[in-house]
């Protein structure tokens, strides 16, 4: 196709994948509301809409009309600075992650025009160093909370940020080395590829057992990653105020809370992806003819949400870890672990080659 | 044309988030310009076909190393600097020295180099052929490199340790006490009592 084409389909896309993950992240603040509800017996939102549907859209008018007060003595650069980049890096990583397995429409008049046919794969751009460039964004991710932290002139906020970042880049290894032996099987970093790879139910979380451990340790990983507990001593309520983010009020404070889940939806994705066999279905989606291009998103849809609601379950049903026993787990357990199970794996493919 | 658009947009950036490393007084301002450096070299990277350094590149320097440069300067709680006067000496000699330094090097490369334009993906940058030579040709130097990474993180080990955790134990009671305890609480337990 030409290169205009190619710019406006990808101008769409990436419209489109944007308003979804921003409805997706207002939306899963909701079902954590509901389902910590119902755990708890009792019910959650249910005035605003059916079912307290339009809960998030409250929400969101709640805090642009908030007054947005700025501490006198923050070191306003960076205080400005940190929810932008946490957001922003956030966001990102949605960019190279596959929805579903392509999009073609045939050729149609508009008028004078000649829409062509179209293929595009379901996916703003599919890298082949999808899996690099997501670690990376996560990296990067750990600048807003640091700066959070430091930018507040807070001795809570110092040392919430201090702690959140310290946890979150400890965890950021055993998260890298427990997707290793996924990357070894598929023989990719492209995310379509190693999707690819999981045809016919070989989903790799079904590898006994390096398959299974590896997914258990990419969770566990992914769920200090991103702060959420049992591992959310640095931003809990009752533990140092409120973390990183006790100075931040209003729009910036949502814009905290927009990253979080925004990093949530990226982890389930990325378990999805790898360890879940992606989009593939078991009646179709993988060679279907009519429902060709619908039902793998649609299967898609549903792993990342049995992800989220999981993310929810664990957090209302586990008390949280110390610090110092946070940073122990991930040192001196997790690592290990994921190191035994990359070398394990990688001698038992050599060997069977 | 956008090869070279892109690669003079990305330089620029690279080089004044340096400059701005130097102007800056605040070390925070300074390092976050460093991670501005950091991330417009991996561009780079990719602006000449190394995906995978510059994967690498974001994920080892931006993400790991900056980030341990930031908690220190958060840590040390480090102010801004002072502005005094400068050495007029240093003015009148270092200025023209950098500049002639520049303009000599810069000569030197354009006139006595045999290099010549590449296209992107001529040369191998993908993760499956720096594998093969990373662990076939360039076994050893990736080997003593790791040996070298493992010193210095036993040199950090030794040098952060509590210094009374390697000096050698006090023979008599009262000193050990003194040792364990430090002289204000040893003297207020004697008031006490």
């Amino acid at each position: 196709m030409t290169i205009t084409t190619y710019i406006i389909i990808s101008i769409i896309k990436s419209l489109a994948v944007i308003f979804v993950l921003l409805t997706a992240v207002a939306y899963s603040v909701w079902l954590e509301r509901k389902v910590s509800a119902h755990i708890q017996n009792r019910w959650g939102p249910t005035r605003v809409g059916p079912f307290g549907l339009l809960q998030p859209l409250a929400d969101g008018v709640k805090f642009i009309f908030k007054e947005d007060l700025t501490p006198p003595y923050v070191y306003k650069p960076l205080y400005i600075a940190a929810p932008v980049i946490s957001v922003v890096f956030a966001i990102t990583s949605i960019a190279v992650v596959p929805f579903g397995n392509s999009l073609d429409i045939r050729a149609f008049h508009v008028g004078g025009l000649t829409i062509g046919p179209i293929s595009t794969p379901f996916q703003i751009t599919d890298l082949n160093i999808g899996v690099l460039v997501i670690l990376g964004i996560t990296s990067m991710g750990v600048y807003g909370v640091a700066l959070a932290g430091w930018s507040s002139n807070s001795k809570y906020s110092l040392l919430g940020g201090l702690r959140a970042s310290a946890q979150m880049v400890s965890y950021e290894v055993s998260l890298g080395l427990s997707l290793i032996p996924v990357l070894i099987w598929a023989g990719s970093f492209s995310l379509r590829d190693i999707v690819l790879s999981q045809r016919h139910m070989h989903w790799n979380v079904f590898y006994l057992p390096f398959g299974t451990l590896a997914f258990f340790l990419y969770l566990i990983s992914a769920y200090a990653e991103t702060n959420r507990t049992p591992f959310d001593l640095p931003e809990a309520e009752s533990e140092l105020v409120a973390g990183y983010h006790t100075e931040y009020s209003a729009m910036k404070f949502a814009m905290f809370f927009m990253a979080e889940y925004a990093n949530m939806v990226t982890v389930a994705c990325l378990a999805t992806l790898l360890f879940f066999g992606g989009w593939l279905g078991p009646v179709w989606g993988s060679d279907g003819s009519l429902l060709n291009m619908a039902m793998p998103v649609i299967w898609f849809c549903l792993k990342v949400f049995f992800f989220m609601f999981l993310y929810v379950w664990v957090r209302w049903t586990l008390p949280r870890f110390r610090y110092d026993q946070l940073m122990a787990f991930g040192w001196k357990v997790l690592l290990p672990l994921s190191i035994a199970n990359l070398v394990v794996t990688a001698l038992w493919v050599a060997a069977r080659a | 044309m956008l090869h070279l658009a892109l690669f003079a947009f990305f330089g620029i950036i690279c080089v004044a988030g340096a400059i701005n490393l130097l102007v800056q007084r605040h070390p925070i301002n300074s390092a976050l310009s460093l991670v501005v450096v950091m991330a417009s070299l991996a561009a780079e990277y990719l602006l000449l076909g190394a995906e995978f350094v510059a994967a690498i590149q974001v994920i080892v320097y931006a993400g790991a190393i900056m980030v341990l440069f930031i908690f220190t300067i958060m840590l040390l709680n480090a102010g801004e600097e002072e502005r005094t006067k400068g050495s007029r000496v240093a003015i009148l000699l270092g200025v023209p020295g950098v500049v002639i330094g520049a303009v000599l090097v810069a000569w030197v490369l354009i006139h006595h180099s045999n290099t010549q334009s590449v296209t992107i993906g001529a040369l191998l940058g993908d993760p499956k052929s720096i594998a093969r030579l990373l662990f076939s040709d360039f076994l050893l130097p990736f080997e003593v490199t790791s040996v070298l990474i493992l010193i210095a993180i036993m040199g950090a080990v030794v040098l952060a340790s509590r210094p009374g955790a390697v000096a050698r134990p006090q023979t008599t009671p009262a000193a050990a006490k003194e040792e364990n305890e430090g002289p204000q609480l040893v003297a207020a337990g004697r008031e006490r009592r």
